[in-house]
């Protein structure tokens, strides 16, 4: 009984069988989508309704008070909004370009350069993937206050921007390129570095997508350096004053809708950015394998 | 300039500089720091091993309450969110390209938002007054007779912490073994049916599973190291460290308690290596029994 088109694996048509799995799929799909939708309609509601008794899941009268409000708490608080904005947009777009780069260069470096030790190096690679940062908080704070960078943006950047699974995500992809595609530039009088600008990023660039996204990701959500690192309260990031603002107003009612808009900026980039590159980020993940 | 970078030097040294920086030296201070008395306002004085020896010994916390509280929720949270991870990921697989985008994007997204963030929103639909949406339903549909303080009581806040960690997590492993199963060669599940396969189950274990085997390695790792990482959920969610009576008390939180805030760092760094080791073994286990390298 041979497959065919409405019933095997990644199906080109619809199948009366596929039922079965779209039964379960969509409700636990709604299921968890509802946290989401509960943020936007709150994000969205006017006091009033923030108010309400019995509390409704849905807006009725929208409105965008609670992020005019979010701004102008911040300013009052003497650090403008823009501030926090400004400092995350710049620790995360130069540090998502970092971890592209030097993860990539170390990607290639393993993959095809010949070197003593590199099986040894991509070994402890594999093995840091199952470090946990939080737990070497303390040491990384000593790190950086001998290395005299507290307080700066770098030390905003430089802890981040190691990333063991960036790392072995592209180190995958590269092992598929053939070498002859290599030699051949060689013959040419390409040098290594050469090789990895003008051919190896154009095709490996489904995986530096993905890892810009899990990059923009961690960066973009990080608080952890805004609260060890940094003690200049105009040098911390949209997400930690995010935090501290969600964790002091999410209390009340009145500051409940401010929350919910702040979960929502935090969320809409990582969302955007997400859709657009999925079917790089599908591609690469095929390569992901611990083999 | 290009044109002479030949050395491997060019390519290595950036990512591994910092990754000594940032990973090795850290957790090798760690391992150096359990051995002292640390108060981060005296030079560190060598104790041998007294710290791991009153973690086993003398904190009661620990072993009646965090340690329990760990393993209760790395072994719920863990081997849940990883064999959903995978059932989802095989159905994605058995629906045609574009419903099976649209259904991956929400069932990712959680895992796109920002877990403290996300905290606050939480800490309202399971608010303890009668206005908490949860209670409100409840109250409506007659289930219960007054609200409950979810977040606030022992028996309720493990629980939930749980499910909102298995909420978000559906992130880098799902998405890996969704992959996995797409990339499978058709012509197999076609062989396997000439040579007797019958159902849909028999392809999972005979063909599905063996195929992407480094994908649900992969996707192994990342559930056990995402569990360890989302712990810090119950602080979060009460509002306190400690957790109310303890009850959502897991290991990260327990460094957090003695490093930061009551600035025992030797003592913290101690439980920091257990958290390693514990993660490591975790992970070697996980890997044993989906078969490494056969």
């Amino acid at each position: 009984m041979a497959s065919f088109q409405g019933t095997k694996i990644n199906p080109t048509s619809f199948h009366r069988s596929q039922l079965t799995f779209y039964a379960f799929l969509i409700p636990l799909s709604i299921l968890m989508l509802l946290p989401i939708l509960f943020i936007i309609n709150h994000a969205f509601k006017p006091i009033s309704e923030l108010f309400a008794y019995p509390p409704a899941f849905f807006v009725k009268n929208p409105t965008m008070n609670n992020f005019t409000e979010l701004a102008r708490i911040s300013s009052g608080s003497g650090i403008p909004f823009s501030r926090y904005l400004i400092n995350s947009l710049l620790i995360t777009s130069i540090g998502v370009f970092f971890a592209i780069t030097i993860t990539a260069l170390s990607a290639y470096g393993l993959s095809k350069l010949h070197f003593k030790g590199k099986k040894a190096l991509f070994e402890i690679n594999t093995l840091a993937l199952m470090f946990v940062p939080i737990a070497v908080q303390i040491p990384r704070y000593l790190v950086i206050a001998r290395m005299g960078i507290i307080d700066t943006y770098l030390a905003h950047i430089l802890p981040v921007v190691v990333m063991p699974v960036a790392m072995f995500l592209i180190k995958q992809f590269i092992d598929q390129t053939p070498n002859e595609l290599i030699e051949s530039a060689k013959i040419d009088g390409a040098s290594e570095m050469q090789i990895f600008y003008h051919i190896i990023v154009p095709i490996v660039s489904p995986a530096i997508a993905t890892v810009g996204i899990l990059a923009f990701q961690a960066i973009w959500n990080d608080t952890s350096t805004s609260t060890i690192f940094i003690t200049d309260e105009s040098k911390r990031t949209l997400a930690f004053y995010m935090m501290s603002l969600t964790s002091s107003v999410g209390n009340n009612i009145a500051g409940q809708g401010m929350a919910a808009a702040a979960s929502l900026i935090m969320f809409i980039p990582n969302l955007v950015l997400f859709v657009f590159l999925q079917s790089k980020v599908m591609n690469t993940m095929a390569h992901s394998g611990i083999k | 300039m290009l044109k002479r970078m030949n050395h491997p030097a060019w390519f290595i040294l950036p990512y591994w500089i910092l990754f000594s920086l940032f990973i090795i030296i850290p957790v090798v201070i760690a391992m150096g720091l359990s051995f002292t008395y640390f108060n981060s306002i005296q030079a560190p004085r060598y104790i041998g091993v007294t710290n791991y020896i009153e973690l086993i010994t003398m904190d009661n916390i620990f072993m009646q309450n965090v340690l329990p509280n760990t393993v209760k929720f790395a072994l719920i949270v863990g081997p849940i969110g990883y064999l959903l991870s995978f059932l989802l990921a095989w159905m994605l697989a058995q629906i045609p390209q574009k419903p099976r985008t649209v259904l991956a994007i929400i069932l990712y997204s959680p895992s796109l938002t920002m877990g403290v963030a996300m905290a606050s929103m939480w800490r309202i639909i399971f608010s303890g007054d009668a206005n908490g949406y949860l209670n409100s339903w409840l109250l409506n549909w007659g289930v219960i007779l007054e609200p409950i303080q979810f977040l606030q009581s022992p028996q309720y806040l493990m629980n939930i912490m749980i499910i909102v960690s298995l909420w978000s997590s559906m992130g880098v492993g799902f998405l890996a073994m969704l992959a996995g199963v797409l990339n499978i060669d058709q012509t197999l599940y076609e062989a396997a049916y000439i040579d007797g396969i019958k159902n849909r189950t028999q392809e999972i274990f005979y063909i599905t599973i063996p195929q992407m085997r480094p994908q649900m390695l992969f996707g192994a790792v990342m559930a056990v190291v995402g569990t360890f990482q989302a712990g810090g959920i119950g602080v979060a969610l009460s509002g306190s460290n400690p957790t109310p009576q303890y009850a959502g008390q897991l290991i990260v939180n327990h460094i957090e308690d003695f490093g930061f805030i009551r600035y025992a760092m030797g003592y913290a760094s101690a439980i920091s290596v257990v958290l390693l080791a514990l993660v490591y073994m975790l992970s070697k286990v996980t890997q044993k029994i989906l078969g490494e390298r056969d």
